[in-house]
């Protein structure tokens, strides 16, 4: 009974932290301040599980906004941007979202990187009305528009979705490669192989091919050993791997150690200089993803991207690096043309959004807010990019 | 001990008040949306610290899976109220989580609270694993992509109404016959044992009441953040809640409560050291082993600090 | 069978990984009773300096090994000088809350310095495979398979003959007895540290070689594992340790092979819990009877 005591204390203690914080931070938080710089908030997985990722992504951020701020700004105005780490985790993404929006004052807020850790930040965005754009979110629901398909007003992203990839590779495996029999081998643990992994089997089969097999492993594995030897022992024409390059990259090198010749098809996850050093030269024959753009592609925008990313990082850049790129260049196009720094009239100029001429690809903003874009199916031949044939969306 | 002591009723005034005063504090935008945020972690993380610490703290239970138990309450609270969304569907699907980690937790606790030590927290992040692979694995909770827009029920009046609760609840189970015979569990397992304490069935009992409960804070945790997916339940998940029960001290309740604020300011604070902050997470982690081992608190309440001479008489 | 016997060479190479690993835990866990969480985080750095060596310097496979082996050895010492040994007297709860913080702080300060990016290794050792029937062997997995048996025989070696070895069974068994006949407790503990480490740093290494590809979060799930592996085959013994380490590994291999791959992880805690309820010594393992 006397610790009951002990509780009010504790409650106290809670009352009195909490002032205390609130205490001088209760800056006004429009995003009309001065009109000599505009805040951006950037809210990435920066260490935990998907860091690679989110790392990638800010890298292709930050390069446009240097670019842009080198060059003047937009309109004038430099851009600030507020870079805050996820940790990679949907509650933090949440509280890292809210923080940018009602304490920091961006008029936008770009990121996370994954489907999950995005969707965590959306119920954030629409209450507070501040766009919230990711460029890799990709699952099919719940991300632009809700359970019921109404749009989401102020969520945009500039990536393809899973169906979109998904029946794209299964009609390539059924068309182009003539494949009847395929095995899918999915990352487990995240939501974008799931995704891949439902939509390339419902359009394959309904192609009148067959999934021999399913098999699944988690993020950070490294021994495909197993699985690829229970495959092996199967008859199939193509292997589909929805996953990222990490471990899609070694993957396809045990596979092919193992004598398994079979085409390998992935999406954007393979987009990486990183999947040629894991797997090496000789395992990347027969490789086939669907990106947005190749780096065959002669127009000028992508192989300067191509050249500055270098002669900045020395590496080429990966998917993440492109589309966080065109990201940084979207919103700050998009401020522009609404000659605003109200959140609002920035969604209206990223709703209305045509002929975007990104790295990534040209695209209008679509009704639903997905970007409506082609793809290109690139091949591999000794690890690198031989072949591309554009896909066009339905 | 009457109910209403004059003590009890002063208490309770006390909390009406510190209630009342947060209440007020958000409704005039003091406490804004961003701080809204960290005081449902405070909340969540002292319920998770509390019951973990009467299995770790008071029975001396070493549990390195309570983010199993939080996890399940979480589904089954997501579940229910994503299809039934009104206010009798949370509380319904809070209690109901609470319950289906309790009976997860008695069917585990039985046959693994025979080992000791580090042998047991072994076993516990096992389970852990095991529970996060199978709904990784599940139709119905949508795998790895979770799931999402959970409606959110929970605001700061069920936060603090559950918070409340569990202190008063496990504050009360400690002070019982029950509650002692946890704590010789602790302190002497053997001596226990041959004094008549029945310690598998208190065990296991100190294991399902710390499970209920760490559902209960799972079901608040979903329909606060809207969305839930196995890997937020991880390892470092149990080890967050561990950090702040040891850094509280080990059987001291008002230490977890004091540990979880702490806490959850520095990581605030952190937020802006992107690169560092788990740098600094670490370090503060071993330095506070270092340097101060037993915890904040040891093993007292905030209140034996002033009460030294009141109660000279009274043993513990 | 073919498919069988394949498998059995996958489950052999990726054991023996796991096997290198659980040395190291089995060692310090013996000797202070720690379950250092850190351990698998002292592979990951061995990883890494095994990466430096090859890529930067250009050393080959013997000399980067040898690197990487003193260089986690040393970071095993100071790991246990710094944060383990003044809590020798403390709770386990407080060690152990340590050790994990350790192993947060290796993973963060490499994450911050090298990126959370993947590196791969340059190709040191030939990865030339040949087939048996239908069963392709490759050269690397004999090196790791060869590596595991000779490290695991100087340790048993080390342990039974030696007069080092002979001090790290009797702090093991009685560390205050062991002070008053006249044995240094500190410098012991921290040579199995030393050695310990200088396993897991060998591990990181052919790792890093076998499956190309190191990255500052790979020790987390490895050093879960083997310490499964130290527990399967009982803890403190060595010979028990290389028998968990390939049990665990054939046996995942062969849940992903036969049964589902999805559940793998799952069915490798579920016979721990199993084994630590049945026979919480381990296969090897010598049962104590608790006293009073």
């Amino acid at each position: 009974m006397k610790k009951l005591l002990s509780l009010l204390i504790a409650s106290t203690l809670i009352i009195g932290s909490l002032t205390a914080c609130s205490g001088g931070q209760d800056k006004p938080s429009t995003g009309n301040g001065d009109a000599k710089e505009v805040k951006i908030g950037i809210n990435y997985e920066l260490t935990g599980d998907v860091a690679s990722y989110g790392n990638a992504s800010v890298d292709g951020i930050l390069m446009a906004f240097d670019e842009i701020n080198a060059a003047g700004g937009i309109n004038g105005m430099q851009i600030v941007p507020v870079k805050i780490d996820n940790k990679s985790d949907s509650a933090e993404a949440t509280s890292v979202a809210t923080r940018l929006m009602t304490q920091e004052g961006v008029v936008a807020s770009l990121g996370p990187a994954t489907s999950g850790n995005f969707m965590a930040t959306i119920p954030v965005a629409m209450g507070s009305k501040i766009p919230v754009i990711s460029a890799s979110a990709t699952a099919d629901k719940g991300v632009t528009t809700d359970d019921k398909g109404n749009v989401n007003d102020f969520v945009f992203r500039l990536c393809f979705n899973d169906s979109f990839q998904g029946v794209t590779m299964a009609n390539f495996a059924s068309g182009n490669l003539s494949a009847k029999k395929a095995v899918i081998i999915k990352d487990n643990s995240s939501d974008y192989g799931k995704g891949l992994a439902e939509n390339f089997r419902a359009t394959f089969e309904a192609a009148g091919g067959t999934i021999v097999a399913e098999e699944g492993y988690v993020g950070k594995d490294k021994d495909f050993n197993a699985i690829l030897t229970k495959i092996k022992g199967q008859e199939f024409d193509v292997i589909f791997i929805p996953g990222y390059y990490q471990e899609a990259g070694l993957i396809i090198k045990q596979a092919r150690d193992l004598g398994i010749k079979a085409p390998v098809l992935g999406a954007d996850g393979f987009d990486s200089p990183v999947l040629l050093e894991l797997a090496g030269p000789e395992a990347l024959n027969d490789v086939y993803f669907s990106n947005h753009y190749s780096s065959l592609d002669q127009d000028p925008k992508v192989q300067d991207f191509i050249a500055a990313y270098k002669a900045k990082n020395n590496v080429d850049p990966n998917a993440f690096n492109a589309l966080g790129y065109d990201l940084g260049q979207y919103i700050a196009d998009a401020i522009k043309r609404a000659n605003s720094t109200d959140p609002v009239a920035i969604k209206d100029a990223l709703a209305d959004t045509k002929g975007f001429a990104g790295v990534t690809g040209t695209f209008d903003m679509g009704e639903d807010h997905n970007p409506i874009k082609s793809a290109v199916v690139i091949g591999l031949e000794n690890g690198v990019q031989k072949t591309s044939v554009k896909v066009d969306p339905k | 001990m009457r109910v209403l002591s004059k003590k009890n009723i002063i208490t309770l005034l006390l909390i009406v008040a510190v209630f009342a005063v947060v209440q007020v504090l958000i409704s005039v935008k003091i406490i804004n949306s961003f701080y809204e945020i960290t005081l449902a972690t405070i909340c969540i993380n002292i319920i998770l610290a509390v019951s973990l610490n009467l299995v770790t703290g008071f029975t001396g239970q070493f549990s390195l899976g309570h983010a199993g138990f939080m996890s399940i309450g979480a589904y089954v609270c997501a579940l229910i109220s994503m299809n039934t969304d009104s206010t009798l569907g949370f509380i319904f699907g809070i209690l109901a989580g609470a319950v289906a980690a309790a009976i997860v937790g008695v069917i585990i606790g039985i046959p693994t609270l025979r080992l000791k030590g580090d042998y047991l927290a072994i076993a516990t992040l096992g389970m852990a694993e095991i529970i996060r692979v199978l709904f990784l694995n599940m139709e119905i909770t949508n795998g790895a992509a979770g799931l999402s827009g959970i409606p959110r029920n929970t605001n700061w009046t069920w936060l603090f109404i559950f918070l409340m609760a569990t202190i008063i609840l496990i504050n009360n189970f400690i002070r019982s016959s029950h509650g002692r015979a946890c704590i010789s569990i602790r302190e002497d397992e053997i001596a226990a044992e041959s004094m008549g304490v029945n310690t598998t069935k208190y065990k296991v009992m100190a294991f399902a009441l710390g499970a209920f409960f760490a559902g209960i804070a799972g079901g608040l945790y979903a329909s606060y953040f809207y969305f839930i997916k196995p890997n937020v339940f991880g390892f470092m998940k149990s080890v967050d809640v561990l950090v702040i029960v040891v850094l509280g001290g080990l059987g001291s309740i008002s230490g977890s409560v004091i540990a979880a604020i702490l806490l959850a300011v520095l990581t605030t604070f952190l937020q802006q050291f992107t690169e560092i902050r788990m740098i600094i997470y670490a370090l503060l982690l071993v330095a506070i082993m270092l340097f101060r081992p037993q915890g904040l608190l040891g093993t007292k309440e905030i209140t034996d600090m002033f009460k030294s001479n009141k109660n000279t008489e009274k043993i513990e | 069978m073919e498919q069988f016997l394949q498998q059995m060479v996958n489950g052999i190479s990726l054991g023996s990984i796991y096997a290198l690993i659980a040395l190291g835990y089995t060692m310090v866990y013996g000797i202070i009773k720690l379950i250092n969480f850190a351990h698998g985080d002292v592979y990951m750095i061995g990883a890494y300096i095994g990466f430096a060596a090859t890529t930067f310097a250009k050393l080959g496979f013997f000399p980067a090994l040898i690197i990487a082996m003193l260089a986690s050895a040393a970071l095993g010492i100071l790991i246990e000088k710094v944060a383990y040994k003044p809590l020798r007297n403390s709770t386990k709860i407080a060690v152990l809350i340590t050790a994990i913080g350790m192993s947060f702080l290796l993973e963060y300060v490499m994450m911050f310095f090298v990126g959370a990016e993947v590196r791969s290794y340059p190709k040191v050792l030939s990865d030339a495979s040949f087939n048996l029937g239908n069963v392709v062997i490759n050269m690397q997995q004999i090196y790791i398979v060869v590596t595991a048996i000779v490290l695991m025989i100087i340790l048993q070696y080390i342990i039974n003959k030696t007069k080092i070895g002979k001090a790290m069974r009797a702090v093991s068994a009685d560390k205050d007895a062991a002070q008053l006949m006249g044995i240094q407790v500190d410098t012991t503990i921290s040579f199995t540290f030393a050695i310990g480490s200088a396993l897991a740093g060998a591990g990181g290494v052919l790792v890093g070689i076998y499956y190309n590809s190191i990255d500052p979060l790979m020790g987390m799930m490895p050093g879960l594992k083997a310490f499964v592996a130290a527990v399967f085959g009982g803890i403190g013994s060595i010979p028990g340790a290389m028998i968990g380490g390939l049990s665990i590994g054939i046996m995942e291999t062969l849940v992903s092979g036969y049964g589902n791959s999805m559940y793998r992880d799952a069915f490798v805690f579920a016979i721990l819990i199993v084994i630590l309820i049945i026979k919480p010594a381990g296969i090897l393992g010598k049962n104590t009877k608790e006293k009073v």
